[in-house]
């Protein structure tokens, strides 16, 4: 967990104070709506179909069961009794009332959370690993990262109105599960051949309208000098980056139209003619960040103890823990995903009871923490292997437990035109279809695994592009139609899918996705072949030509 | 359901009325023939010339403090008057989401 300190909690109380005094003016009508704009988006503040939408952070995913259960407050007394977790580690109310948000925002700042530049042309929340800090082989905990970049960005005057909103991802584990290359900028974080850390520093990633797969500017930058990159890396954008054309202006555009090449040169330049501008990191400064990360006092215990021997004789507790508990770096100890996805369920969706109740869990066996992915579902950082049948009981009981983490069910999808006022389709309801049409455990399990991810519009809030199978709506002539692409990937070899044929409607879509996953089953050239790697042996092609022979 | 956020040109094919979000609480609201909001689209002042159109959404724009973004949409008429939301879009900002939540709405 990190603690905030005195001038943390200062900024976010004087953040609430000033918005409390912003709303006042804007429902008395002294501020018009295009003067409060900006003013309510820089606090996350946005105006959905229903109601304004209200997405709060969870900077690199890390919550404590305190900021859980206000979380959880919130759901029930400012919204409808629920929460819906992003892709990009904030959580988003869809129901709230301008009037109350300055009393939510105060509820929220009593434990250390706030809004702010969750939405407006700033940089966002810096996202990092949700198991950052328990991941074996992790480099270190790059929350540490996260925190001094969160940390200078916020309210940053050159930073507050870019051309565009901004979002920043960190990875320090060999498999990226914080999807760096689909971002602005994406840093993993390694060591040099001296030992040394610091950070691959990538580029010009992001989906949308123009998707584009992040590429390396620098191989590697000391962790003392990451400030200044990235502050090097801002000037060179807001220099050149274009703010006539919101559909151009993202860094994405910027790095296509000058070359990676020309960029990462212009960025070097920049770099080097800044010379010392104070934001050198020395030790004592990232030390005194890290001092505020506080990790659990772990126990000794057995790698293999009796409570799980006994355990594994329940076929469904097994099932379970094959799926959704993995490695930690503590021998005795396991990291627990918690599903979010059950079947019939919205991708994402926690009720303010569960969120209570994964709290009260997350104080009983994981040292008090939670953690958000970016695939819309929560973990439990410290689980004791001990206590892994006594929480499997308790989740199993909450919803908790759908053992379908990577599997098809565990499907990413943004709100969708249920609720979102750029959408041009429905993305929950096909999320609920198909998981409904894979309930099977053990054919999901036969299947392996495999991402779906939906977006209800080309914004692609649910990564569609980068999904083993991404699924887009649109709009033809009124109607909802869907087109699908295949073989995307969000992680280390992440790469963008590729459109399987013509776009089908909305009651045809999972019949369409049925008869690919079909015929990636009789393609795979053995049961371990994942989904994505039968795409890229064989291409496109023999997957289209069985789904659409006969469309 | 093309978003009203690109609506450029107004131009209508059809009857249509004027929607926006009521600027306290963000609820959806329909503009009235009498100059106010109402919460229920059977209340809505209906047209059906872009010149009606084009004044309905200028008088609702003025009134910036009772709702934020007014733009224009479609509506059916049915038998007896009945005035139901013109496409799926409307539909579910009149009528709610159209999935099953873990909780009641």
């Amino acid at each position: 967990m990190y603690a905030y300190d005195e001038l943390d909690r200062t900024l976010i109380n004087e953040r609430v104070s000033e918005f409390r005094d912003q709303v006042k003016r804007r429902l008395s009508g002294e501020l018009t709506e295009d003067e409060f704009k900006i003013l309510r988006l820089q606090n996350g503040v946005y105006l959905q179909l229903h109601a304004y939408m209200f997405r709060v952070a969870i900077p690199y995913g890390t919550l404590s069961s305190k900021q859980l259960r206000r979380l959880a407050h919130v759901a029930r007394r400012y919204d409808r009794g629920y929460g819906h977790f992003t892709t990009r580690q904030n959580i988003q109310f869809n129901w709230i009332k301008l009037a109350e948000l300055p009393d939510a925002l105060s509820d929220l700042a009593e434990v250390g959370i706030h809004a702010m530049q969750t939405s407006g042309n700033n940089m966002r929340n810096v996202t990092s690993d949700q198991w950052a800090g328990v991941a074996p082989g992790e480099i270190e905990d790059p929350r540490i990262w996260s925190e001094l970049i969160r940390q200078h960005t916020t309210l940053h005057p050159e930073f507050s109105f870019l051309p565009r909103k901004f979002k920043i991802a960190i990875t320090a584990a060999e498999h990226d599960r914080a999807a760096i290359k689909i971002h602005d900028i994406g840093l993993r974080l390694h060591k040099n051949a001296d030992g040394e850390t610091g950070f691959e520093v990538l580029v010009g990633g992001g989906l949308g309208r123009t998707p584009f797969i992040a590429k390396t500017i620098k191989p590697f930058v000391p962790g003392r000098d990451i400030l200044s990159y990235i502050e090097a890396i801002l000037r060179v954008y807001n220099q050149y980056g274009r703010r006539d054309n919101i559909y151009k202006a993202r860094i994405k555009i910027l790095v296509h139209e000058l070359g990676i090449e020309k960029f990462a040169k212009e960025v070097e330049e920049e770099w080097k003619a800044m010379g010392d501008v104070g934001l050198t990191l020395d030790h004592a400064a990232i030390e005194e960040v890290r001092s505020r990360f506080s990790y659990p006092a772990y126990e000794k215990l057995p790698h293999m103890p009796d409570e799980l021997k006994q355990a594994a004789h329940d076929p469904l507790f097994e099932r379970w823990r094959k799926n959704s508990v993995s490695a930690h770096k503590v021998q005795g100890y396991s990291i627990v995903t918690l599903s979010l996805k059950p079947v019939g369920g919205p991708p994402g969706d926690a009720t303010a009871e569960q969120m209570d109740a994964v709290a009260d869990l997350a104080d009983k066996y994981s040292f008090g923490e939670i953690r958000v992915g970016h695939e819309q579902n929560l973990a439990l950082p410290h689980v004791a292997k001990r206590d892994l049948p006594l929480l499997f009981k308790a989740l199993d009981r909450l919803g908790l437990a759908t053992p379908n983490v990577n599997l098809v069910t565990d499907i990413i999808a943004c709100p969708g035109l249920d609720y979102c006022s750029l959408a041009n389709a429905r993305s929950i309801p096909i999320a609920q279809e198909l998981t409904r049409r894979f309930a099977n455990h053990d054919t999901a399990d036969l299947i392996g695994r495999l991402h779906i991810n939906i977006s209800g519009c080309i914004n692609a809030c649910g990564h569609h592009h980068v999904g083993h199978i991404g699924i887009l709506g649109v709009e033809k002539n009124g109607e909802e139609f869907y087109q699908i692409t295949i073989g995307g990937r969000a992680d280390e070899n992440a790469q963008l899918g590729t459109l399987i044929g013509p776009a089908v409607p909305y009651a045809e879509v999972a019949d369409v996705i049925e008869d690919i996953v079909e015929a990636y089953l009789a393609l795979r050239d053995r049961p371990e072949e994942l989904f994505v790697d039968t795409v890229k042996r064989l291409g496109v092609e023999p997957i289209r030509e069985r789904v659409y022979a006969t469309r | 359901m093309t978003s009203p956020l690109e609506q450029k040109k107004i131009r209508i094919t059809g009857p249509s009325m004027v929607t926006a979000n009521r600027t306290w609480d963000g609820a959806v609201v329909y503009r009235t023939a009498k100059q106010g909001w109402s919460t229920e689209l059977a209340d809505s002042a209906i047209v059906t010339t872009s010149d009606e159109a084009r004044a309905l959404l200028a008088e609702a724009t003025a009134d910036d403090v009772g709702a934020v973004g007014p733009y224009i949409a479609p509506v059916e008429l049915k038998d007896g008057g009945k005035v139901k939301p013109g496409n799926l879009r409307e539909h579910i900002r009149a009528k709610g989401v159209t999935i099953d939540l873990q909780v009641p709405a």
